[in-house]
């Protein structure tokens, strides 16, 4: 096992602790949009979509990358976009109670 | 240069547990969600300064394609339909994880594949077609282009096993053979199966639990793919996602005192059988159900001292939100306490309720979660049931026979008076009556949780 898989297990588990303490703390209230702010967070793989893409070399490949580019970006603008939509509702409700 | 970018990357991962953080509290979790999203702006804008990236015809076409796809579909979206596009959302990361590793694995000349490698893109393909396939499936049955009960065949069980057994053994094929495009075509094709297989037979009320898994699915697949790429970033986004996901998961397999192997393999599979003849959704007919007028139900309403509305999936499908906050509004002008009993899984997706409330502009102190509306049913007048079932039925408490036993629920039973607002009596997902409707204390509005709700505000003005 090479050093570097090595730090990437390190910060894949205290990822997992990060992750756990995190998210253990939203209220039921609020999963809804945790989970479609999660949902948009791991939009994140259009940055490895955008690297496979930009680095591929044949044609059928770079169609490969253009797909991958274009499902993490309607995960990543749909996921954020959606997640802010049902926010500014949570908002509202509150500022009117008030 | 590439110091800059892994610089970069440190922040958006910040941004990223951050934001989290702050989504901990209806207060700042708008401004949360911002900040996940600026870390995820400077991250892509970043990636753009790669020197590994040597063309971008395919990047920019899939940016400005995608981003106007997943635009249009986030403002369009009805509230009421928010599980299935967070469904599609989440399919889409998937299908976006396998196909990374499906690229990064044909890039690479035979032979020249490490074996962590090797391991992570079999597993990020893997995961990620499962995701794709299941979240397809899960929106197809939200949408109801598919139907919303389990679907159900002969031999299920052995074709699914068969299904995995396969999937397991491509994927260790690709890792340890000397794999190529075929073998990876087979391996993505037969977990595309196996996430519409194990799908397929979850009924709608359990998707809460489904939606859960499939988005800490695609989290580890994302996590998979960043080992793959060996990069930070998509490591610990991914991880962050699959965490919770997991807790969410967790959290209302708990709600449902279902373990999660139960949810995901079909125990109201066996509902039928286990009901025997005298079961299958029929009352029998020698005992009535009473019904109630508007005029009468509303006159309740109006004259209760405390009135615990519970609402369920009906209250969704039927758009009625609005309308059981102007019923709440006006009970309250008269003077009548007014709270919302919320069941952790009620609806189909966890907090689906709140957030339609939340639409709605519910003060968010009025609604209650279930342990802490429980003992204050006894003290209500009223409990009005809008599209709520299963999470109502005293047969959880009561029949050890019954598949829902052992379930919490909303002890509605225990208010002086229970108004049930349904379409019918047809019995609800899990297929099993409700014993609550033969209650003498229960009565029943039946009709679109819309329609209902629109007479009795009527009903109530003119009073």
């Amino acid at each position: 096992m090479n050093d570097a898989l090595l730090i990437e297990l390190y910060i894949f588990v205290l990822a997992v602790f990060v992750g756990f303490e995190v998210v253990s703390k939203v209220p039921s209230t609020l999963h809804t949009p945790l989970m479609s702010a999660t949902n948009a967070i791991h939009g994140i793989v259009l940055v490895g979509a955008m690297l496979v893409a930009g680095a591929a070399a044949q044609t059928g490949l770079a169609f490969l990358g253009f797909l991958a580019v274009a499902l993490g970006a309607v995960n990543v603008f749909g996921g954020f976009l959606v997640t802010d939509r049902m926010l500014q509702m949570f908002h509202r409700g509150r500022s009117e109670s008030e | 240069m590439s110091q800059a970018i892994a610089a970069a990357y440190l922040v958006s991962a910040i941004c990223f547990m951050y934001g989290l953080k702050r989504m901990g509290s209806p207060a700042t979790a708008r401004s949360g969600n911002a900040i996940a999203a600026a870390g995820m702006l400077l991250c892509v804008v970043v990636t753009l300064l790669d020197q590994r990236i040597l063309r971008f015809e395919a990047i920019l076409a899939g940016i400005v394609v995608g981003g106007a796809v997943g635009a249009i579909g986030a403002r369009a979206v009805k509230m009421t339909a928010m599980p299935q596009m967070v469904a599609l959302f989440n399919g889409m990361g998937g299908g976006a994880a396998a196909l990374v590793s499906a690229i990064e694995f044909l890039e690479a000349r035979p032979g020249e594949l490490r074996l962590d490698a090797a391991i992570t893109i079999a597993l990020s393909a893997l995961i990620g077609c499962i995701s794709f396939s299941g979240s397809l499936i899960a929106f197809g049955k939200l949408q109801a282009i598919l139907p919303g009960r389990p679907i159900v065949y002969p031999l299920q069980r052995p074709i699914n096993a068969l299904v995995f057994t396969l999937v397991v053994a491509l994927a260790a094929y690709l890792i340890v053979g000397p794999a190529g495009l075929p073998e990876l075509a087979a391996l993505l094709g037969v977990a595309l199966v196996f996430g519409v297989a194990i799908v397929l037979p979850i009924g709608g009320a359990d998707m809460p639990v489904v939606i859960s898994l499939l988005n800490s699915l695609t989290g580890l697949a994302v996590a998979a793919a960043g080992f793959v790429l060996q990069n930070n970033l998509l490591i610990i986004s991914g991880t962050l996602v699959g965490a919770s996901g997991t807790i969410l998961t967790r959290l209302m397999s708990k709600a449902m005192n279902r373990p999660l192997s139960n949810v995901l393999f079909g125990a109201f599979g066996q509902v039928k059988t286990a009901l025997g003849p005298s079961g299958n959704g029929r009352y029998p007919s020698d005992v009535s159900v009473r019904e109630v007028t508007p005029e009468d139900a509303a006159a309740l309403l109006a004259y209760a001292r405390r009135v615990v509305i519970v609402p369920g999936y009906g209250l969704a499908v039927a758009q009625a939100q609005h309308n059981v906050r102007e019923l709440a509004d006006l009970l309250q002008k008269r003077g009548v306490e007014v709270r919302y009993g919320i069941h952790p899984v009620a609806g189909r997706m966890p907090g689906h309720m709140n957030v339609l409330l939340a639409e709605a502009n519910v003060p968010y102190p009025q609604l209650y979660d279930m342990e802490a509306i429980n003992p204050e049913f006894p003290r209500t007048d009223v409990a009005l049931v809008i599209g709520a079932n299963d999470v109502t039925n005293p047969a959880a408490r009561e029949s050890p026979g019954s598949p829902i036993y052992g379930m919490p629920i909303l002890n509605v039973d225990e208010a002086a008076n229970v108004i049930v607002i349904k379409r019918s009596l047809a019995p609800g997902f899990a297929g099993i009556d409700n014993e609550l409707y033969l209650n003498p204390k229960c009565s029943m509005l039946f009709g679109d949780a819309r329609e209902a709700l629109t007479k009795l505000v009527a009903e109530i003005k003119a009073a």
